[in-house]
C-alpha cells in the first residue's frame, strides 16, 4: 500500500503536483498494520495508510466507523492498541506546532462577541501565556484572511457571520502557524451545496498554494471528488486506501463489507453508494454515501 | 447600607467641579470611592472573562457564597475574611469540577450542580446565622453591602487581591481567552483548558470574596457583569471592550456613590439601577444598529459605492 502512495511514484494521474513536494519530505500520515481500540472495543485493524507530504486525501464511510477515530490517533490522543503511526515523520503528538486541525463542526453563537481577525491571531499566539500584546502577528493573519477570502468580514463579530463565512475564518485560524498538515473533520458538514464546492475548492487551492497536505473526514465525498489524490474507506473494522476512482466501486467496497453495494454515477460524474450495511443510503445530494 | 445625606450640606450643586469636592470631603468617602473603583476595576476584568466564558451564573453563585462564608466565620469564631474565603474557594471547587473533562460536553450538568450550591450555600448560610446566637448588626449589609467605614487598611488588603488578580490575568489572558471561545483548538494547540477552568474560577472566587465584604454579595455580581456584557455589545475588539467595562464599571461606580451620598437611598440600588439602565440603552442600541432592515442599507450603499 506504502509503495503506491509515495510522491515520487505517483508523477502523473492524481498525484501530479503543481508544486512537488521535496523526494525525502517525510510522509504526511503513515499507519502501518494499526488496531485502534476504545476500552475493550476493536474500532478497526490491519490498517495500513500512507499520505505523501502535500496530497489531498479524505476518509470515508458510515457513522461509527472509525472516522473520527484516525483523528484522534493522529492526534496523538488515542495510542495505538498494534502497529505504528507517524505523522510528518514523527510519533503522534510529537508535531502539534505543525499541523492544523479543525475539530467537527464548531458554531459560533450572535452572543460571541469576538472578532473573527482576533480568533484566526489565537491560532498563532492563543496557547502563549504572558502579557496579551500583539507581537507582528498582525500581518501574516492578514495574508491567511486574505487567501481563505475573508477580508471583508473578519472584524466582524464571528458570532454575526453565517456558516460559511465562520468556517472560512476557522480554516484561515488552522493556516495560520503555516502548518505541513491540515486536518479537518467533517468541514464540509451543515454548509448548504454552494459553500461545501466552494469550501472544497478553497481547500484545494491552499494545499497547490502552500504545498500543505489535507486530511479531512467527510460525509459526502462528491463536492471533494475532482481534487482527492486518495481517500481512506472505513467499514466493518477495516479500511481501503487508494485513488477515489479505485476505492468507491461496487467490487472494492463489496469486499470490504463483505455484502453486496452497489456504486451508481450520476450523468454529472457524482457517485451514489447504495446498500451499506450501517447506514441505509440517503437519496438527497447531500447526505449521499460516497 | 445608607449615606447619611444629612452629611451633605445641600444637595448637590450640579457644578461638577464643586460636588466632586464636596463628595471628597470626608475620609469615608475617599476610602469608599478608593475600594469601590478598585473593585470595579477588578470585578470588570474578571467579569469580562466571566460573561465571555458563559458562566455569569457560576459568578453568581460564588457571589452569593459571601453569606455562608460571613455568617459561617462569625458562628465559629474566625475571621469574617476567613469565612469569604473558605466558602467562595470551596465553591469554586465544587463547580469546576462538576464542569467534567471538557466544559461545553455537559452544559446542563454543571449548571444543575451549580444552582444546587448556590441553594446549599444560602441555606448554610441561613442556618449559622439562626445558629448564632448573639445579636448580628446590620445582616442585610452582607448581601446589599456597606461603603460607611472602610479602613484604609481594607482599600490597602482589596489593592493587592486586586494585584494579584490582575497579574494572573495578564499571564494566563490570552491562554484563558482561547480556551474560552474555542475550547477544543485550544486543547489541540496545548493549553491546559481544564486546568485554567479550574483556575478562573478560584480567580473569581478570591476577586468575589475580597470584594463582597465591602459590595455585599449582590453588588459585587453587578459589576461583575453588567459593566463587560455592556462593553461587550458595543464593540468586538477586545483591548477596547476590556477598556471599556473598567471604564463603565468605575463611572457607575463613582455615580452610584454620589447619588447615594446626595440622596439618601442605598448605594447598591443606585449602582445596580445605573448598570442596569447603561446596559438596556446600549442593548437597544446594539439590536437597532445589527437591524436587518438597517444591515441590508448599509451593504446596498457599500455595494453602490463600489
Amino acid at each position: 500500500m506504502s509503495a503506491l502512495s509515495t510522491a515520487e511514484q505517483t508523477p502523473g494521474g492524481a498525484g501530479a503536483r503543481e508544486k512537488i513536494a521535496p523526494a525525502r519530505a517525510p510522509l504526511a500520515v503513515q499507519l502501518v498494520d494499526a488496531e485502534a481500540r476504545i476500552g475493550e472495543h476493536v474500532i478497526w485493524s490491519e490498517v495500513n495508510i500512507s499520505i505523501a507530504a502535500g496530497e489531498f486525501a479524505a476518509i470515508l464511510g458510515p457513522n461509527g466507523s472509525g472516522k473520527t477515530t484516525l483523528l484522534r490517533v493522529l492526534l496523538g490522543e488515542l495510542a495505538l492498541a498494534r502497529g505504528t503511526a507517524s505523522v510528518l515523520g514523527r510519533p503522534p503528538g510529537d508535531s502539534t506546532g505543525q499541523i492544523g486541525y479543525l475539530p467537527q463542526r464548531r458554531h459560533f453563537d450572535a452572543g460571541t462577541r469576538i472578532r473573527g481577525v482576533d480568533l484566526v491571531g489565537l491560532g498563532l499566539d492563543g496557547a502563549r501565556w504572558g502579557l496579551p500584546l500583539r507581537r507582528s502577528t498582525g500581518k501574516r493573519v492578514d495574508e491567511v484572511i486574505e487567501l481563505v477570502g475573508a477580508s471583508d468580514y473578519a472584524r466582524r463579530p464571528i458570532g454575526a457571520l453565517s456558516g460559511g463565512e465562520q468556517q472560512r475564518l476557522l480554516i484561515a485560524q488552522a493556516l495560520v502557524s503555516q502548518p505541513r498538515l491540515l486536518i479537518l473533520d467533517e468541514p464540509l458538514d451543515s454548509l448548504d451545496l454552494p459553500n461545501q464546492s466552494a469550501v472544497a475548492a478553497l481547500l484545494e487551492r491552499i494545499r497547490r498554494q502552500q504545498g500543505v497536505a489535507v486530511l479531512l473526514v467527510a460525509h459526502d465525498v462528491n463536492p471533494l471528488l475532482s481534487y482527492l489524490d486518495r481517500v481512506v474507506y472505513f467499514g466493518a473494522g477495516r479500511a481501503v486506501v487508494g485513488a477515489p476512482r479505485e476505492v468507491i466501486t461496487a467490487a472494492t467496497l463489496s469486499r470490504l463489507y463483505g455484502a453486496p453495494v452497489e456504486v451508481l454515477q450520476t450523468a454529472d460524474g457524482r457517485l451514489v453508494v447504495v446498500g451499506l450495511p450501517e447506514a441505509p443510503a440517503h437519496h438527497s445530494d447531500r447526505h449521499a454515501h460516497p | 447600607m445608607l449615606i447619611p445625606s444629612v452629611l451633605a450640606e445641600a444637595g448637590p450643586s450640579l457644578d461638577l467641579i464643586s460636588d466632586l469636592r464636596q463628595l471628597t470631603t470626608y475620609p469615608f468617602m475617599v476610602n469608599a470611592l478608593a475600594a469601590g473603583s478598585i473593585v470595579a476595576l477588578m470585578a470588570g476584568v474578571v467579569g469580562w472573562f466571566m460573561v465571555l466564558r458563559r458562566q455569569s451564573f457560576a459568578g453568581h453563585t460564588l457571589s452569593v457564597m459571601a453569606f455562608p462564608g460571613a455568617t459561617g466565620a462569625l458562628l465559629v469564631g474566625l475571621s469574617a475574611p476567613t469565612g469569604y474565603f473558605f466558602f467562595c474557594g470551596t465553591a469554586a471547587l465544587l463547580i469546576g469540577g462538576a464542569e467534567g473533562p471538557d466544559r461545553r460536553r455537559n452544559p446542563a450538568q454543571a449548571s444543575a450542580v451549580t444552582g444546587t450550591v448556590q441553594a446549599f450555600g444560602l441555606a448554610c448560610g441561613f442556618l449559622f446565622l439562626s445558629l448564632y446566637q448573639g445579636v448580628l448588626a446590620n445582616y442585610e449589609t452582607l448581601l446589599f453591602g456597606t461603603f460607611l467605614g472602610i479602613t484604609h487598611e481594607q482599600v490597602l488588603t482589596l489593592a493587592i487581591v486586586a494585584a494579584v488578580t490582575l497579574a494572573c490575568l495578564a499571564i494566563a489572558g490570552r491562554p484563558l481567552l482561547f480556551a474560552s471561545v474555542d475550547e477544543g483548538v485550544a486543547r489541540a494547540h496545548g493549553v491546559p483548558t481544564r486546568a485554567l477552568a479550574m483556575g478562573f474560577l478560584l480567580l473569581l472566587g478570591l476577586a468575589v470574596a475580597a470584594t463582597a465584604q465591602i459590595t455585599g454579595a449582590l453588588l459585587v455580581f453587578a459589576l461583575l457583569v453588567a459593566p463587560a456584557a455592556t462593553a461587550q455589545l458595543i464593540t468586538p475588539r477586545i483591548g477596547l471592550s476590556l477598556v471599556l467595562t473598567v471604564a463603565i464599571g468605575i463611572s457607575i461606580t463613582w455615580v452610584g456613590l454620589g447619588l447615594a451620598y446626595f440622596y439618601n437611598y442605598p448605594v447598591g440600588f443606585y449602582i445596580t439601577s445605573v448598570a442596569f439602565v447603561v446596559y438596556v440603552v446600549v442593548r437597544v442600541g446594539r439590536s437597532a444598529v445589527d437591524s436587518p432592515t438597517l444591515l441590508h442599507r448599509r451593504a446596498q450603499a457599500a455595494h453602490a459605492g463600489a
